[in-house]
């Protein structure tokens, strides 16, 4: 391809201005955002996540996530033939830095399985807390208003995923947020794009353009402890009847 | 990783409920009991644990005014509290101890013991000097009529405050076992019977504790210890607690016998991390010995000092029982994961804010403010006031 110098000249500062917008991370502005339009969930697909801990990483540099605490995390399952009930569950710092290599088991198989808050429809943190410090927004993000949160933990308790914890240093209760700075301004989760494999897609279920309402009638597709009834919208492709 | 058996979800690994925690619905238990105890005689016309009546109010109140400072010191932002009286969730049951607290604390206890020493403060508003003639003038809140009209009004009103008082002190305690029990999240907590063990086992403590108060107080005093009163409140403890360990057993063998998903988990926890604290003291110890030895007293025929021996020893283990109750509750419902594949461990910090010296002095200050109270407020005075009416 030709490149004149007057083409040079044209395309020089714009590659600037992109080049430091991706540096910067700053996304587009969408001041055209509405809340009532969208219904945002997550899709994890569970035969596709290697384990490679890149969503972990990624979610820990974005959000600022405390040492020992996370937003999100993997767990590695191994599970046996013989006790389908019980299996053998890791996660060494939260899976952060992948996992050990495993050994082939002809009694069992080994699969990842990414957690994050569910971002229920019904959620029993916000139910339980004091003060209404924690919501969920007209799009079906469950937030922490870290200026009015107690820090009383009751959330954290409230939670029956392990979703939440007190933040060591802010002393408020904290968790995903679906990187709700990122979603309103039309990027994706920071786990999602540093997903390898596609493992990890963030849905609206409030768009009919979204893949997810096919991927929904074509799989088989489940969530974490439906016992609980609390809507939750992190919808498991392959989730192995052994996840807790 | 160090103290962490099976798998916990990560952010499961340290406790978010500390020993201060364990702490307050103890507190609030002993408030809760020991003003049951007092409206035995004014409703229930129990006369004979008049001379523990007023004693039961003022340890009441001395553990009331205690009770919130465990969940300020546990509180992430202590100085946004204020917001559950501002701004409370409609849908939360902790945002309802703002109003219960100040409810029972105003209402009910406060308005009572103020209603039951008004003559006793007007009278030495007028016979005290300097600071302390001051301090009893304003307690009298302007109110210096003592005539027996005005007596006879106090009485009434007092009796329909205790009245109110007794459904309020259930809804106290029993609220702290709901914020428990509504957890559907954790098994080991969340059952409809919580509240209710909650308010069995805070009576039974609360019981205990004015005993073993009135024991300790009348003995220090040189007096003598009226045993009618005493084996009264011996056999409403004993009644009440038999109550206490039959839900409290009813939970576990439910529990036991429909051995849902959790149980294998639970039942290991109770076998290995809390078999010292749930087995061992709670229910061997600080249940059935207390249980046997009361169920003695109640069937054959001792000796004065050995019934005050069998109800010192009795009260204490109690005390300790249900003390070892909402530690097995709170920090219990908190060893294991949500994912029932492991197991935690408490560690207790020594000297800091949520630490073991900030729950001893937590323990020790309603003390300070019962003696000051008992200083202010002299329960016997009433008792020489009314001696020979005691007679009739």
């Amino acid at each position: 391809m030709n490149i004149s110098r007057r083409h040079l000249l044209i395309l020089l500062p714009t590659a600037a201005v992109a080049w430091k917008s991706v540096l910067a991370g700053t996304p587009e502005e969408s001041p055209n955002y509405k809340m009532t339009e969208h219904w945002w969930g997550m899709l994890i697909d569970i035969p596709k996540c290697i384990g490679c801990g890149n969503c972990v990483r990624a979610c820990a540099t974005e959000n600022n996530v405390p040492e020992g605490h996370f937003r999100t995390w993997v767990e590695q399952y191994h599970v046996t033939d013989w006790n389908l009930t019980n299996p053998e569950v890791i996660s060494p710092d939260g899976g952060k830095e992948g996992f050990p290599a495993v050994k082939e088991d002809p009694n069992g198989k080994y699969f990842f399985v990414p957690k994050l808050c569910n971002h229920c429809a019904d959620s029993p943190c916000t139910q339980v807390c004091p003060v209404g410090a924690t919501f969920i927004t007209p799009d079906g993000v469950v937030l922490v208003d870290p200026k009015y949160c107690l820090g009383c933990a009751y959330c954290v308790q409230a939670c029956p995923y392990g979703c939440r914890y007190i933040h060591p240093e802010k002393r408020v209760a904290d968790k995903c947020t679906l990187c709700y700075h990122r979603i309103t301004k039309g990027l994706t989760t920071a786990c999602c794009e540093n997903c390898p494999t596609g493992a990890r897609q963030l849905v609206d279920l409030k768009n009919p353009n979204d893949p997810i309402h096919e991927f929904l009638r074509t799989h088989s597709v489940q969530i974490l402890k439906p016992q609980m009834a609390t809507g939750a919208k992190v919808f498991y492709n392959g989730l192995d009847g052994s996840v807790r | 990783m160090s103290g962490v058996e099976g798998y916990m979800y990560p952010n499961e690994i340290t406790l978010f409920w500390s020993v201060l925690i364990v702490l307050y619905p103890y507190i609030t238990g002993l408030v809760a009991g020991a003003f049951i105890l007092a409206s035995l005689e004014r409703i229930f016309r129990v006369e004979a644990v008049k001379p523990t009546y007023r004693l039961a109010l003022l340890t009441a109140l001395a553990f009331l005014l205690d009770a919130p400072l465990p969940l300020q010191l546990h509180l992430g932002h202590p100085e946004r509290s204020p917001e559950m009286y501002f701004t409370p969730h409609s849908t939360s049951a902790m945002a309802m101890f703002g109003y219960v607290y100040l409810w029972y604390l105003m209402a009910v206890l406060v308005f009572e013991i103020w209603l039951d020493y008004r003559r006793d403060i007007v009278l030495k508003s007028q016979q005290t000097r300097g600071l302390l003639r001051l301090v009893y003038k304003i307690m009298t809140l302007g109110s210096t009529n003592i005539s027996e009209r005005a007596l006879a009004i106090d009485e009434k009103a007092g009796w329909i405050v205790t009245l109110i008082g007794i459904p309020s002190a259930f809804l106290l305690h029993g609220y702290v076992g709901f914020i428990f029990g509504s957890i559907k999240a954790n098994p080991w907590w969340s059952s409809p019977l919580m509240p209710v063990v909650f308010i069995f086992s805070a009576m039974v403590s609360g019981i205990a504790g004015v005993m073993l108060l009135y024991m300790a107080l009348t003995k220090m005093r040189g007096q003598t210890i009226d045993m009618r009163c005493v084996d009264t409140i011996a056999m409403y403890m004993f009644y009440i607690f038999i109550i206490d360990f039959s839900l409290e057993m009813l939970d576990l063998v439910h529990r036991i016998y429909e051995a849902d998903e959790s149980f294998r988990s639970l039942n290991f926890m109770v076998h290995t991390k809390l078999f010292f604290s749930q087995i061992v003291v709670q229910i061997l110890l600080g249940t059935l010995l207390p249980l046997i030895l009361l169920f003695l007293t109640q069937v054959v025929k001792m000796s004065e000092k050995a019934r005050k021996r069998i109800y010192t020893f009795s009260g204490i283990m109690i005390l300790i029982s249900v003390f070892a109750m909402r530690w097995n509750v709170v920090i219990g419902g908190q060893l294991f994961s949500k994912s029932f594949l492991g197991y935690t461990t408490y560690k207790m910090t020594l000297a800091t804010r949520e630490g073991l010296l900030a729950a001893i002095a937590l323990t020790i200050l309603p003390f300070l403010f019962l003696w000051v109270l008992l200083k202010l407020l002299p329960p016997w005075d009433h008792e020489k006031a009314h001696a020979p009416a005691a007679g009739d």
